[in-house]
């Protein structure tokens, strides 16, 4: 198992460098120059130049990348040319409220959409079934950060009990949590229900039931423990896409995290800080992933590493 | 739905094994798909979007785009079914125009996906070795990225413009498409018929061609369907963001986005574009559920 996890940690690594070269080569194929931006309007091409010259982007682009690369495994994600900070303090300022909200967000998704998934697999074709089915279609159909003025709407402003948004305390994190939880959830929903139903037609939940095994035992432990793979791996993949995600979710609920982050530095051009936070965001990504991968082992004794 | 009629139709399977001229799996499909409510109910929305796309232009009372201050944020009425926006533009009319620009981003950003990824697929299915391994290993880095976040990449790269939000949605979909053709070329890549053909001389192209993609197209064409939802999905999260269509083009992520401001005095205005959101996206993915289980009739994923 350890060596497994070496193993896996060492494949990671052309992958991020996959990673950081792919998002080198699209940031740098911006059109329009960074440094006229960062020189401000009133800058003649000396002083143009000059900026150029300081940020290095006089260099080829391999060296630029080269330089990049070394930077990177000093823990050196540039600077931001916006505030002048260094990126990754930027970002790790900003980070928990990006991982408070998505880890909030999984975990609604996981009491719901589970629940709602092993309801509806128990019952099939029942009112219960297809009520929650339709529901989970809708779930999935709707745009999260739509789903989320509509939740402002009613509970910030027809019934006050919440606010619209910010992030300075646990409140603020209640609605931008159930927005995104609850569409995810519903994608759970659809999952956990078809990958049980197909373990609930095998043989040995038929054994289980003969036995004279309690039903709920049979759901939950029999059955369940045996459709988790596809559950497992739709949870470490929503995380990603919650990640990606939270650029929506913060600017509607004007949060400041990485999502918003990542906004404004698109719109004021600060290549560094784009693509230091996309690079940041992967590469949790990949960890996640990771961490999904060896989850299997644990549900599953059948699957085995080598 | 088929999920639950597992049991049945599995020794229902077994004894029908007809000869395949009689009933080609295009023949079963069709006629599991006409069995499927909800799939029909999919298709049937899917085609009525699609007509008030086309008729726009006769559909919508007024133009999209013609401001009148004088009835800014009016709410719906006999007048504006829809109400009116804050520079008192036709909310109905541009709903209705929206269609056409969300339908078309989804079908042209999907085929931008299907071709580039069938292709990729196929040639990394098909050949194995080397270039498999290499395709694989771009997609797999491409994978690492939330895709939502790939895409707002591109397109600030490209610049803002529905154009650019095509081709970021076409490429943002790639790997997927890539993916699942790869899969579907390498179980039918081992069958006496492609044995035969190769026998017999053909070459590479058309054993591809004739044989490969025909034989492996079916799970292409229901991702196709589920993908333009995402596609619609995130091409109006763009927008929403400002990196989609600009004003004044009656796009329903950049309505949503500007009704925020009035969210307390006129709701209506990011309410709308929201349901035209859901129920078109909802509508492919009813379609594509439908084609999905119609294909396979056991409800295996």
């Amino acid at each position: 198992m350890i060596s497994y996890i070496l193993k896996r940690l060492l494949q990671m690594i052309p992958t991020l460098i996959g990673v950081s070269i792919i998002v080198f080569i699209l940031i740098h194929s911006v059109p329009g120059d960074p440094a006229r931006m960062v020189a401000g309007p009133e800058a003649n091409e000396q002083d143009i130049e000059r900026v150029r010259d300081r940020l290095g982007l006089n260099d080829p682009l391999h060296i630029q990348y080269g330089n990049y690369v070394i930077g990177l495994l000093k823990g050196d994600l540039g600077t931001s040319m916006r505030s002048d900070r260094p990126v990754l303090e930027e970002i790790l300022t900003r980070f928990p409220t990006t991982i408070i909200l998505t880890t909030m967000a999984i975990i609604i998704m996981v009491i719901i959409g589970l629940l709602a998934g092993i309801f509806s697999a128990t019952k099939p074709n029942s009112l219960l079934d297809n009520t929650t089915m339709m529901f989970s279609l809708f779930g999935i159909s709707m745009p999260v950060f739509w789903l989320g003025l509509m939740l402002i709407l009613a509970f910030s402003y027809y019934i006050p009990i919440l606010p619209s948004g910010g992030n300075s305390g646990f409140k603020h994190f209640i609605l931008p949590a159930f927005a995104v939880g609850l569409s995810s959830s519903a994608i759970l929903a659809r999952l956990t229900r078809s990958s049980l139903l197909e373990v609930i037609h095998q043989d040995y939940v038929r054994t289980a039931r003969a036995k004279g095994v309690k039903e709920r035992s049979v759901i939950f432990v029999h059955a369940l423990k045996n459709a988790l793979i596809p559950i497992i791996t739709i949870i470490g993949l929503e995380f990603g896409s919650l990640l990606g995600g939270a650029v929506l979710t913060e600017t509607v609920f004007s949060m400041n995290g990485i999502g918003r982050f990542i906004i404004q530095s698109i719109q004021f051009r600060d290549y560094p800080a784009i693509q230091g936070s996309i690079l940041f965001i992967a590469t949790i990504f990949v960890i996640v992933n990771l961490i999904v991968d060896l989850c299997y082992s644990l549900v599953d004794p059948r699957v085995k590493y080598d | 739905m088929s999920q639950i009629q597992a049991p049945i139709i599995e020794t229902d399977d077994n004894s029908i094994s007809l000869p395949p001229s009689s009933r080609s799996p295009f023949k079963v499909m069709l006629m599991q798909f006409k069995k499927n409510k909800r799939a029909m109910v999919g298709l049937w929305m899917v085609i009525i979007f699609v007509l008030v796309a086309i008729f726009a232009p006769f559909i919508a009372p007024y133009d999209p785009i013609k401001q009148n201050m004088d009835i800014m944020l009016q709410p719906p009425s006999a007048d504006h079914l829809f109400g009116t926006d804050e520079f008192g533009r036709d909310m109905f009319s541009r709903v209705i125009y929206g269609a056409q620009i969300s339908l078309m981003v989804g079908i042209v950003g999907v085929l931008i996906s299907l071709v580039i990824g069938v292709a990729l697929g196929t040639i990394s299915g098909y050949f194995g070795g080397k270039i498999d391994a290499l395709i694989m290993r771009i997609i797999d880095i491409f994978m690492a990225f939330p895709s939502f976040l790939l895409a707002l990449a591109i397109v600030s790269v490209l610049g803002p413009g529905m154009g650019n939000v095509m081709i970021a949605i076409g490429l943002f979909s790639v790997p997927t498409f890539a993916r699942l053709s790869r899969s579907s070329v390498l179980s039918v890549k081992g069958k006496e018929y492609i044995e035969a053909a190769k026998s017999m001389g053909a070459t590479n192209t058309l054993i591809i061609f004739k044989h490969v993609i025909p034989n492996s197209i079916a799970p292409i064409i229901v991702l196709s369907t589920l993908r333009i939802a995402t596609a619609i999905l995130t091409a109006a999260g763009l927008s929403f963001l400002g990196m989609g269509a600009q004003p004044p083009t009656p796009e329903w992520g950049a309505m949503l986005s500007t009704g925020r401001e009035y969210l307390r005095s006129a709701p209506h205005v990011s309410t709308i574009p929201g349901l035209a959101i859901m129920f078109m996206v909802l509508s492919f993915n009813m379609l594509g559920d439908g084609l999905r289980d119609a294909l396979d009739p056991r409800g295996k994923r």
